[in-house]
């Protein structure tokens, strides 16, 4: 394996090395120096990348016509004892080696977008230090085969993102769009880090691949150990993974956790195509992926859970998304729908060969998905960039001026809505195909959130391109925002024509993928009536949408309020927790604590004023007290002989 | 020649010496309090010397308290006759009662 070892330290080390330099020197940079350093370090990164991901599927992965996790990179980090230690390094699977193309990339085009992008704005060192330090603690948290390491990074991802959102911390919206992304977040990582550490001990490894190795074989004895005591009719095991997916489900916005993602929007838009929309947020599903035999085997329970839970998600956040009036805020949810259609279709599938389908449609949905989310954000930039508001009532008839924006929009729209022959359509009928023959009942879910999809992404396309009249004063996008849009809208069409289940699939052999006409008939017309609906509503102004909504009544109104569910989050951490717990908490504090400090304080005082009056000053009554004492001796001593 | 028998001798001592407790504790003169403690000290060499003289008349050591207690006590009494004329001059009178500044 000629120099891969190398190639891929590099790829980690890049990024770090950039982060470092433009963290520590930022601002002898020009805006425009920093901006061309980071893009450079990135396009090594994403060449080096390329070069390792086909190396690893064409010429060094394969053993024996099966796709083998391959170690490079392996040393101790933190020695326990002698047999338990924490190693850092390197490995490579197939998922990971996809991984690897879809963050490099998409970073690279989102560090060149930014350079036109943020053109003009301030701290542009540090924006790119911390887009780097993104970059580093991402590809470290996918190329880890040591489940602490994964959660190492997986903290450092979270930071960046804080960082990002933040970045406008002169905004106060931001800084609470920062703050709960990262208490939200962390809430979950609890149970991450309570779920890795019953892992760890019920395995006796922290590293993945013993983890996975012991606790699939039904003759090991970590696993009947694991499997042997249950709680509310899970076993530890299920519940240990059931924790993992807690941390996974907040960093993939899975509901209950989901409502940090549509408020990190106000962070910088290039940061939300690549952190919260293709890279970062996916990071649930690659973790349950990476452990996916454990879950598939040996908890399938845990992987029930995960369907359905994935599967409401999906559904709840594509009625959301269709009530929303940010640009932002429509995608925004639409990722969350996405995502849980992701972990919908990894927990539709099993472990044997043909139902295994659902984990190679899933990873075929990461990757399509990356290219046109990432496409769909950055075309909002471009027209938040030339509109100067998020809002979709100020938007209209921009498609003459933003012809670029206009066609990489409409293509990723019909992607991610499945229209066939765009890759979307490919994922997508994977991941339905794989959930009809598992989930029949979780089947109709997915399809009607296909439609609405469908339904949502066109309501956005026409209130921004259509609706009013097409202006035609030319708005220019400059170049380095135009080429990322046009490379992604190219991986938009044709990534689905890459023989995915070739390359990925849950045991490493390779799997075909089929699509055929007949099941694809549904989807299809489904998101059909989507488009269709989306176009008599709002292609032209007219009353028929406030109609619809005012004859959905009540439900519209709940929707669009997100279905109070940060009402409840509000009132829960007002209330309860700070008026209730917190109440209580001060009561104990003020009134039992202190009560008891201050009661010893005043009684040792009482008591010294009491007694003070012996200190007289006169001798002679100390010389009594003398006698007395003396005598009181001589009686004790006296009594003791009798 | 017929001894003296050693309890004359301490009930003697234990008379000097009640006398002098009872001059410590009553007496108001500050100078008065002073030749008290003299004669508990006294008493206290009494009791030495008799007891070296009865019990071990071989022995000097009683004997040898004796005077290194006569010397503390002249020592003693210089200090405390300089306590006194300093009080004195500070309060113009050595009663006991009347000097009790040093308290709470």
């Amino acid at each position: 394996m000629n120099n891969y070892e190398l190639y891929t330290g590099l790829i980690l080390l890049l990024p770090l090395a950039g982060f470092i330099t433009l963290s520590l020197t930022g601002k002898r940079f020009t805006p425009r120096g920093a901006g061309i350093l980071a893009t450079l370090l990135l396009v090594l990164t994403a060449l080096l990348s390329w070069v390792v991901a086909y190396g690893y599927f064409f010429e060094f992965g394969k053993q024996a016509g099966i796709y083998q996790p391959c170690r490079l990179i392996d040393f101790e980090w933190l020695p326990f004892t002698d047999t338990l230690s924490i190693n850092m390094g390197i490995t490579l699977t197939p998922i990971i080696a996809m991984m690897l193309i879809v963050i490099s990339t998409v970073s690279l085009l989102v560090h060149l977008y930014s350079t036109g992008y943020m053109k003009g704005e301030e701290r542009l060192g540090s924006y790119f230090a911390y887009l780097q330090l993104f970059t580093f603690s991402m590809l470290g948290l996918v190329m880890a085969f040591n489940i602490f390491q994964i959660y190492f990074f997986w903290e450092l991802v979270g930071v960046s993102s804080f960082l990002l959102i933040g970045f406008y911390f002169k905004l106060p919206a931001a800084i609470a769009a920062a703050k709960k992304a990262f208490i939200v977040t962390r809430f979950a990582d609890l149970g991450f880090l309570i779920g890795i550490l019953m892992l760890g001990t019920g395995a006796g490894s922290f590293d993945i691949e013993q983890i996975i190795s012991r606790l699939t074989d039904p003759g090991s004895s970590y696993l009947a150990a694991f499997t042997d005591s249950s709680f509310l009719g899970f076993s530890t095991l299920t519940w240990a993974l059931l924790l993992v997916f807690a941390g996974g489900a907040g960093k993939s916005a899975i509901f209950p956790l989901h409502v940090w993602l549509p408020d990190a929007m106000e962070g910088p838009t290039p940061v939300s195509a690549l952190i919260h929309a293709a890279t970062m947020v996916v990071a649930g599903v690659f973790l349950v992926a990476r452990l996916f035999p454990v879950y598939a085997i040996s908890a399938p329970a845990a992987l029930e859970v995960i369907a359905i839970l994935s599967a409401f998600t999906a559904l709840f956040a594509a009625i959301i998304a269709c009530t929303q009036t940010e640009l932002k805020k429509v995608l925004a949810y639409s990722t969350i729908s996405q995502i849980a259609y992701m972990l919908l279709a990894l927990g539709v599938a099993g472990w044997s060969k043909e139902a295994a389908e659902g984990y190679t449609a899933s990873m075929f949905h990461l990757f399509t998905h990356a290219f046109f989310k990432a496409a769909l954000f950055l075309c909002a930039g471009v027209i938040i960039h030339i509109v100067h508001s998020g809002k979709l009532e100020d938007m209209g008839g921009l498609r003459r001026s933003l012809p670029i924006t206009h066609i990489a929009f409409l293509l990723a729209a019909l992607s991610i809505s499945g229209c066939p022959f765009l890759s979307g359509f490919f994922s997508k009928e994977a991941i339905l195909a794989a959930t009809w023959t598992s989930h029949p009942v979780l089947y109709v879910v997915a399809l009607l959130t296909s439609g609405l999809t469908a339904f949502y992404m066109f309501r956005i396309y026409f209130l921004v391109f259509f609706n009013k009249k097409a202006t035609d004063e030319k708005a220019h996008e400059p170049w380095q925002m135009a080429l990322p849009l046009i490379v992604l809208t190219i991986g938009t069409v044709f990534a689905g024509y890459i023989p995915f289940g070739e390359l990925v699939s849950a045991d490493g052999m390779p799997y075909k993928l089929h699509v055929s006409v007949l099941s694809s008939l549904l989807p299809v017309s489904a998101a059909l009536i989507g488009i269709l609906t989306a176009a008599s509503f709002y292609a032209v102004r007219n009353d028929r949408p406030t109609m619809f909504a005012k004859s959905l009544g009540g439900f519209y109104q709940w929707a669009y309020h997100k279905f109070y569910i940060d009402t409840v989050y509000l009132f829960f951490a007002k209330q309860v927790m700070d008026k209730g717990f917190g109440g209580l908490f001060s009561f104990i504090d003020t009134h039992i604590i202190q009560g008891t400090l201050n009661g010893l304080a005043e009684g040792s005082y009482s008591f010294s004023v009491l007694i003070k009056r012996m200190q007289s000053g006169r001798i002679q009554t100390y010389a009594f007290f003398f006698l007395g004492g003396v005598l009181l001796m001589a009686i004790l001593l006296i009594i003791q002989y009798i | 020649m017929e001894q003296i028998p050693l309890s004359h001798i301490l009930i003697l001592s234990s008379a000097l010496f009640f006398l002098g407790a009872y001059g410590f504790f009553a007496r108001r003169n500050l100078i008065t309090v002073l030749m008290s403690t003299e004669l508990i000290l006294n008493s206290v060499n009494i009791n030495f010397v008799a007891f070296n003289k009865y019990l071990y008349p071989e022995q000097l050591e009683g004997v040898f308290f004796t005077l290194f207690i006569i010397i503390v006590a002249a020592a003693e009494v210089s200090l405390s006759i300089a306590i006194i004329i300093n009080l004195y001059r500070k309060f113009k009178t050595i009663d006991i009662d009347d000097t009790t500044t040093m308290k709470y």
